[in-house]
């Protein structure tokens, strides 16, 4: 063999062989969709540094330039690139705070989801019996009820738990609990389905024959082959949980407007629709959906560039 | 009269982002009416992607270079899809290797029998209807008129092929390829498809190419033989003079590396055309070596004793146990291994022999039984510190090269996890030396260490399969059909490495297989098993020549004969 006499590849050599790599540069919708996603996260997470204003301090806020329109229409000023809201503040330093909201609640709920969900579902499907019907069942009667509405029952049921004075502190970490919860039962099914194929698979037996303990078998062996599938889930799913964010907060049941996230934006804007402020709804709207699309069609893109079948 | 199919210098690449593979280089071959020709091959070799360009279905990105493909008269290359569409079928028919997936398991034998008797020839309604039936009959299904309403998957493996052989022959077509026909199938009905085919071929005066990996099937049913290694023809020419005197060196050490049913001998020779068998295999100082360390263990009795073992599988679960339905993969199996012995499991698919070896290795619990390892009981009490010990003491290796290695650790990190969970070195840098010293051992080299499984062959992974089992210092090595996804040369590397790895260590093997040449090859003692009870124990070599048991009679009976190979 030829490849056993040249040198084992190093890490930077190997990132660039990798098909996953490959299927990227030759795939114009994932790299634009790379991009878009990458320049508005960057954007929203660097808000401070970019934004004209800071919508958070008062100094900065004048009534005097509420409702105002974006700066190409008549009667728009030019510090105000997309207007201002019905508080006077600046819609692109808003629309900046908003997003870094939004992704971040996003972000932090997948990855309560995803722990929750891999967990579970590689202890389901590695151990079977009981314990999997358990899981399993109990995965199959949370996908019963719409997704949204256990969201806000999950959130109401936080809120009201919390005292009064501390409400609007924790209403994100109440937010983030409640998306969180609702997308286990994706993670779960995923991870089991994921784990039983890999079960049988002999270099499993072999590690259980060396007398490796059950958990160590799952950590080390199962549970780095069941990441691929589940890193799909976990974008598509980010993309949801922004969603699932906006909704909350647009029926008023999620980040209160003091700290506004990106549905909170459209909610507010959405009182002004009628009455011709339509800016303060449609930038938020455009950037929601923009940053949801990108990091969807990124999603699409890797579930078929890690699918063997597809390749 | 001129051939029917001729190929001249024929050149496939694959362009991929590694550069271009070629496939084929400079292949010439003929093929007459009325003549089998074998076209054989190790997994690679390119032989299938032949058989694939003359019918103009290349797999994505392949494309034929340069060369002529010239059936009946006529140029092939450069037809459109259509033409290509009315040749395929019509007149070149195709019988792939999986009749499991052949044949479309929604729609019933008569109905794709018809469509493509509609499609192909002039017949329609009854006088189609007709000619399938009559298809049925000639490939030898017998009560065809019923079986028109059946599905595939009211027939057995054998059976569904017999069936697309049928399909192949509707159109009436001059020319058969048949790619690995026989190897999704058991031994005995392998030598019946390969009659069909002969008899056909002769009966009709087709001319059929067999595509195949088996130098058994070339030897039951070849007129001609064309021997192709990475992509070139090394040699064509009559199955007689190929298989006793062949004149290249490839073919003479594929040759060799069969196993041989009729007599043991001590190694495979002068398989040395073969990748990664190049180094020699270098004797160790056992008393002064890592791996000799545990050689003194003071027990006298067999190194491994199964007693009255039982294992039942719940096919059907019910709450009531008279409606519960259970499967005895296991029925009352003992025997017993002595130690430094290797003793063969033998036995069909569904035999049980698999399960035995996955309940002594403690992956199944027994429903009863009792199994001592070394003198030491493992059936109960699993988990104190002498089954512990026992455990170490027995390690396996597995059949699938592919899935027994875990694709995201790195070969050292695999060898090393049971040095590693059983401390078994004082620091990092021993483990790292004894993992080098392990991989050079199985025949690997040092460098593999820092490399991932999926840089490897089947054959090498194999070696690191090994490597790890090796790393635990076990005294006894269970092997469940370790070759039999292999190539038959790098099987033979892998027998002569396991032989040598047992002489040196003194290992006790317990070695399962379905292959009675390659038991014969490795065993001293054997058992045969059948529906999960063991039929027979015996010597290896009295059995070969005076078996008892009807069944062991039988399966004796079906192992393919090759009187050519006299070499």
């Amino acid at each position: 063999m030829d490849a056993l006499n040249d040198k084992p590849m190093t890490r930077w050599e190997r990132f660039k062989d990798n098909d996953i790599v490959w299927s990227f540069l030759g795939s114009p919708g994932a790299m634009i969709a790379a991009v878009v996603s990458t320049v508005m996260i960057l954007a929203c997470f660097f808000a401070p540094l970019i934004a004209p204003f800071d919508p958070f301090d008062p100094a900065q806020i004048s009534l005097w330039d509420g409702k105002l329109p974006p700066a190409w229409v008549e009667g728009g000023q030019s510090q105000y690139v997309l207007g201002t809201d019905n508080q006077g503040r600046d819609m692109l330093s808003t629309i900046l705070y908003g997003g870094r909201l939004s992704i971040l609640v996003g972000l932090a709920a997948i990855c309560l989801g995803m722990v929750m969900g891999v967990i579970l579902g590689v202890i389901a499907g590695y151990v079977g019996g009981v314990t999997d019907a358990v899981i399993m069942r109990l995965a199959d009667v949370q996908l019963t009820i719409p997704g949204i509405l256990l969201a806000i029952l999950i959130n109401g049921i936080g809120r009201a738990a919390l005292p009064l004075e501390l409400r609007e502190e924790f209403a994100i970490y109440v937010v983030i609990l409640a998306i969180g919860l609702t997308d286990w039962p994706q993670f779960a099914r995923v991870a089991r389905g994921a784990t039983l194929v890999e079960t049988n698979k002999e270099y499993v037996q072999a590690a259980r024959i060396i007398g490796l303990p059950s958990w160590l078998v799952m950590v080390r062996h199962i549970l780095p082959n069941t990441l691929r599938p589940i890193l799909v889930i976990a974008t598509i799913g980010l993309a949801l949980a922004i969603i699932s964010e906006a909704t909350l907060s647009f029926l008023g049941q999620g980040i209160p407007p003091t700290t506004p996230s990106l549905g909170t934006l459209i909610r507010v804007g959405n009182e002004y629709l009628f009455s011709g402020l339509w800016w303060i709804t449609l930038f938020p709207a455009i950037a929601l959906i923009v940053l949801v699309f990108s990091v969807n069609l990124l999603g699409d893109w890797l579930r078929d560039a890690l699918n063997p079948k597809l390749r | 009269m001129s051939n029917l199919l001729e190929i001249n210098g024929l050149n496939i690449e694959f362009p991929t982002r590694r550069g271009t593979v070629k496939a084929a280089r400079d292949v010439t071959l003929t093929v007459n009416a009325g003549e089998v020709l074998g076209l054989v091959g190790e997994s690679g070799a390119g032989k299938s992607t032949i058989g694939n360009a003359i019918i103009d279905l290349l797999e994505r990105p392949g494309r034929v270079a340069s060369g002529s493909i010239i059936f009946d008269g006529e140029e092939l290359r450069g037809k459109n899809d259509d033409e290509m569409r009315s040749i395929r079928g019509d007149r070149i028919g195709m019988i792939f290797q999986d009749p499991q997936t052949s044949l479309n398991p929604l729609m019933t034998i008569g109905a794709q029998l018809v469509e493509t008797i509609i499609k192909s020839t002039p017949k329609r309604g009854q006088e189609a209807e007709k000619h399938a039936v009559d298809l049925l009959e000639q490939v030898g299904i017998t009560e065809a008129v019923a079986r028109l309403k059946a599905y595939p998957h009211q027939f057995s493996g054998g059976m569904r092929q017999r069936v697309v052989i049928a399909l192949a022959l509707a159109g009436d077509p001059d020319l058969i390829i048949a790619d690995e026909p026989t190897t999704a199938l058991d031994v005995s009905i392998q030598a019946q498809i390969l009659d069909l085919i002969k008899n056909l071929c002769r009966e009709r005066n087709l001319g059929v190419i067999i595509v195949t990996h088996d130098i058994g099937v070339i030897a039951n049913i070849a007129d001609r033989v064309a021997v192709m290694y990475r992509g070139e023809i090394v040699e064509t020419g009559d199955v007689a003079q190929i298989l006793g005197a062949p004149t290249h060196a490839y073919t003479r050490s594929l040759i060799s590396a069969v196993p041989r049913a009729d007599a043991k001998l001590e190694r495979f020779t002068s398989v040395d055309y073969i990748e990664g068998s190049a180094t020699d295999f270098r004797r160790i100082d056992i008393q002064n070596h890592w791996l000799g360390e545990t050689q003194n263990h003071n027990h006298d009795g067999p190194a491994l004793e199964v007693e009255n073992l039982n294992l039942s599988f719940v096919l059907k679960s019910a709450v009531l146990k008279r409606n519960r339905r259970m499967l005895k993969a296991v029925n009352d199996v003992s025997f017993s291994v002595q130690q430094g012995e290797t003793f063969g499991l033998v036995g069909e698919s569904g035999s049980g022999k698999s399960t035995v070896a996955r309940l002594i290795a403690g992956l199944y619990e027994p429903d009863s039984g009792n199994i001592r390892v070394l003198g030491k009981d493992i059936g109960q009490a699993r988990k104190t510190s002498e089954s512990r010990a026992a455990r170490q003491a027995l390690q396996m290796i597995f059949q699938d090269p592919f899935s027994s290695l875990n694709a995201r650790m790195r070969v050292l990190d695999i060898v090393a996890e049971p040095i590693r969970f059983y401390k078994l070195t004082e620091n990092e840098a021993q483990t790292r030396k004894i993992v080098s010293d392990l991989l050079d051992h199985v025949g690997l080299g040092a460098s593999a260490a820092l490399r991932y499984p999926h840089e490897f062959s089947g054959g090498q992974r194999q070696r690191i399969s090994i490597a790890r089992a090796l790393a635990s210092r076990p005294r006894i090595l269970i092997c469940d059909e370790p070759t039999s996804a292999l190539d038959v040369s790098v099987q033979a590397t892998i027998l002569n490495l396991l032989k040598d790895l047992q002489q040196e260590l003194k290992l006790t093997m317990l070695f399962i297989s379905h292959d009675l040449p390659v038991i014969r090859q490795m065993c001293d003692r054997i058992a045969v098993m059948r529906q999960g009870e063991i039929c027979e124990i015996a010597e290896v070599e009295p059995f070969f020549a005076t078996p008892q048991h009807d069944y062991s009679k039988h399966l004796l009976h079906l192992m393919p004969r090759m009187n050519l190979l006299t070499t």
